[in-house]
């Protein structure tokens, strides 16, 4: 903690950047983001393990970019989010500064892309184990069973898409249910429109989400709609040997192909 | 449940499947009516939205088209189609709906007879599994006055 | 009308929902489900959950449905035939265990509904539903009702408010009219009231603020920027919005398949970027920061201003349901103290 307060320190008092992206103390025991833009004000960054936010959301927010330049102070799933972005081209290299800690307390800065790569490669990226056993037991079920699971959750989604504001990966400045010619799915929240909604939300997150679970901690509703992008992240792994946020100069999954993929359904 | 007659949606590319159900049509073959065919320039271009839209409406089951690998008229249209096609399937069926109600097909402009099998099989697929309830209940819910 | 004080036995309460469902009302309370508690259809009771501060969302879907068809139209070769919504279609409600912070919510969506224009189908589903309010004995750091003058034990909204005297017995006041309708209807089911001092019944909750330090002094401070400073983690999700009791702004949707169609109301919030964009292109809120702004504005001092109420209600459920912590508890104070510099 006091490594990372030190360093964010030099950075600020040098002007290397112009605010740090952090995380503090929130009310009633809990962890939020906070920016700092003072040297002084360095000594409300806070990084433990209930540092879950994904804050690389920030990265690309207006009025966050016209502070100046930007130091994030990075978990493991921001810094799989910046690799990512990075292959989509939305970051580069000179716009930011990455910090993190290392599960023994020992501070990271990384000098480039290359070298989060690096160190990500050596990171367990697996899905938590909460998770992952909720996906077994989901698929040990009958076609009704799951169709029931989700039309007991999905009946619940209010259509507030903080599923979507929460995802560091949903950054489209206009989100395809925003476009009402055709109106491919209801704004108002109705059961069908939801169940598209989600298809069409873990459809375009496909081959690029990080799996960092902010969709389902924003839900104000607590819909497990993480298990949706945690299914396709191991559909990709699994059928395209592919894991997003692993590499800053992939193609998109979805957008390109080998001519031997594998499947069995199609006759 | 003898005398349901599923409505089957196929979504087919212009160059190929399109032009094989054509073929089907001049060689007189006889398939099952039940197929409503929509014509797409390239399976790259079927949106999954398509096909959630198609059981929306009412199809009881949908079958996609196209070229064979390396047959694609703009050299890679099925392959990208075919790469969205595996995550789709998986999601829906991970989401509980009805995977068998999905045929996924190649089929050449020369393949007539082809098509008329795949038609015809998967129409008796679909007679055995009945109308798609479980979608149409989503969609009555959908109609309804408010929602609290 | 004068309040007028009965005792209500918890057992009594049984069969008081049961017999409310018999009239024909149907009856929402408070239900745990998957853990979170919200307001739900009970035929019995038991159903209904002791164990909550606040519902997560708020009640107002009773009168301000989260979908509403508002109008019908159907279409012909050279006809088009519109009907509006058949306001005797809306059925009887009541609202069972909403908190005094709810009940005055409604008093809030009230003035924005039947501001300027009447809005007849709130009208009615308001006229059309019994709210019979439970005080509170608990609160929790979300709370700061007191501190915008709405009382854990106070009336304001509600028919009937009960307050839980011990474990078998309600003090059952009955506020309005319609509360005592009920009261009437089924007298067996009430008692005399006790003599009991309520305000040692209901919980404590401290005032944390002064309103007074705010009410007529932030505009003028529209352009400060602390604005952007407390909206910084923002992520504009909207949240907020959906679960508050006093948030009453919506979309209208023309939904129609060719031949017949639907204009729908459903729930919007002034947190979205596309809640303000013109088809110019042009976008007077165009950031987060004017858009919390925007919030913040509305609840204390625009419709304070217009209809003489505060819109907030504090009940805390935006800061409960925030993944991002925006406390809005503490962005007043913290407002307070740039007001005071």
């Amino acid at each position: 903690m006091d490594s990372i307060r030190k360093r964010a320190r030099e950075l600020l008092e040098k002007n290397t950047v112009k605010v740090v992206i952090g995380y503090g103390v929130g009310s009633d025991n809990t962890v939020r983001a906070i920016f700092v833009r003072r040297p002084e004000g360095v000594e409300e960054l806070i990084f433990d393990e209930t540092c879950v936010q994904n804050l690389a959301v920030y990265l690309l927010k207006n009025e966050i970019k016209q502070i100046g330049k930007l130091c994030i102070i990075a978990n493991i799933s921001a810094l799989r989010t910046i690799l990512q972005l990075a292959s989509e081209h939305q970051i580069h290299e000179e716009e930011l500064l990455c910090l993190s800690v290392t599960p023994n307390g020992e501070l990271l800065e990384f000098t480039g892309f290359k070298d989060i790569e690096n160190y990500i490669s050596s990171c367990n990226r697996d899905l938590p184990d909460k998770e992952s056993e909720m996906i077994k037991k989901l698929e040990k079920m009958s076609v009704d069973e799951r169709w029931q699971f989700w039309m007991n959750h999905l009946s619940r989604c209010i259509k507030c898409y903080a599923c979507r504001s929460a995802c560091p990966m949903c950054y489209c400045t206009r989100c395809q249910v925003e476009y009402n010619q055709p109106q491919w799915i209801t704004v108002e929240a109705t059961l069908m429109g939801n169940f598209e909604w989600q298809i069409t939300r873990t459809m375009h997150l496909a081959g690029r989400c990080v799996n960092c679970g902010e969709c389902a901690r924003a839900c104000p509703e607590d819909i497990p709609i993480n298990l949706l992008n945690y299914k396709t992240v191991l559909t990709v792994k699994e059928k395209y040997n592919i894991s997003a946020g692993t590499n800053a100069n992939i193609d998109s999954v979805m957008s390109s192909f080998e001519s031997d993929d594998k499947e069995n359904f199609i006759r | 449940m003898s005398d349901f007659q599923p409505k089957i949606v196929a979504f087919v590319c212009t160059w190929c499947t399109y032009a094989g159900a054509d073929l089907a049509g001049t060689s007189r073959i006889k398939y099952e009516p039940n197929v409503k065919i929509i014509r797409f320039p390239c399976t790259g271009r079927i949106d999954y939205m398509f096909l959630i839209k198609a059981f929306a409406n009412g199809a009881d089951g949908v079958i996609v088209s196209g070229c064979h690998p390396n047959d694609c008229h703009y050299v890679s249209g099925n392959f990208h189609a075919r790469r969205r096609w595996i995550v789709f399937r998986e999601l829906v069926d991970f989401l509980g709906m009805d995977v068998n109600r999905l045929c996924f097909s190649w089929v050449s402009a020369a393949e007539g007879a082809q098509w008329a099998k795949i038609v015809n099989s998967f129409t008796e697929e679909i007679r055995q599994l009945g109308p798609y309830k479980a979608y149409m209940e989503l969609v009555k819910k959908d109609k309804n006055e408010s929602v609290f | 009308m004068n309040i007028e004080n009965k005792l209500l036995k918890l057992s009594s309460l049984e069969g008081l929902v049961l017999k409310l469902n018999q009239d024909g009302k149907q009856v929402f309370a408070p239900v745990k489900k998957d853990n979170i508690v919200n307001f739900a259809p009970v035929s019995a009771f038991h159903e209904m959950t002791q164990d909550y501060i606040v519902t997560a969302r708020s009640a107002k879907f009773v009168v301000f449905p989260r979908v509403e068809t508002i109008l019908e139209m159907q279409f012909s070769k050279d006809n088009i035939t519109l009907k509006d919504k058949d306001l005797s279609s809306i059925p009887d409600a009541v609202l069972l265990g909403t908190r005094p912070c709810d009940a005055a919510g409604f008093k809030v969506l009230t003035s924005i509904f039947e501001g300027d224009y009447i809005d007849n189908i709130y009208v009615t589903r308001l006229k059309k539903t019994t709210i019979i309010s439970i005080s509170c004995n608990n609160y929790d750091a979300k709370c700061f009702c007191t501190s915008v003058n709405v009382h854990p034990g106070g009336t304001a909204g509600s028919d009937i408010l009960l307050t839980r005297i011990d474990n078998d017995n309600f003090l059952a006041e009955i506020v309005t009219e319609k509360g005592k309708e009920i009261v009437n209807k089924f007298d067996t089911l009430f008692d005399i009231a006790p003599d009991v001092n309520k305000d040692s019944l209901v919980a404590n909750v401290p005032v944390e603020f002064d309103l007074s330090a705010i009410l007529g002094k932030i505009y003028p401070r529209f352009e400060s920027d602390i604005w952007v400073e407390q909206s910084l983690r923002c992520i504009g999700c909207g949240t907020c919005a959906y679960v508050c009791p006093t948030c009453g702004c919506f979309d209208i949707q023309d939904v129609s398949d060719g031949h017949n169609g639907q204009r729908k109301r459903s729930w919007d919030s002034c947190g979205f970027d596309l809640f303000t964009l013109h088809s110019s292109g042009h976008n007077p809120r165009n950031t987060q920061s004017k858009r919390w702004r925007q919030r913040i504005l509305h609840k204390f001092v625009y419709v304070p201003e217009q209809d003489n109420i505060l819109g907030c209600v504090g009940c805390g459920r935006c800061s409960r349901a925030c993944s991002v912590d925006m406390n809005l508890k503490e962005h007043l104070i913290n407002l307070i103290g740039e007001l005071t510099k």
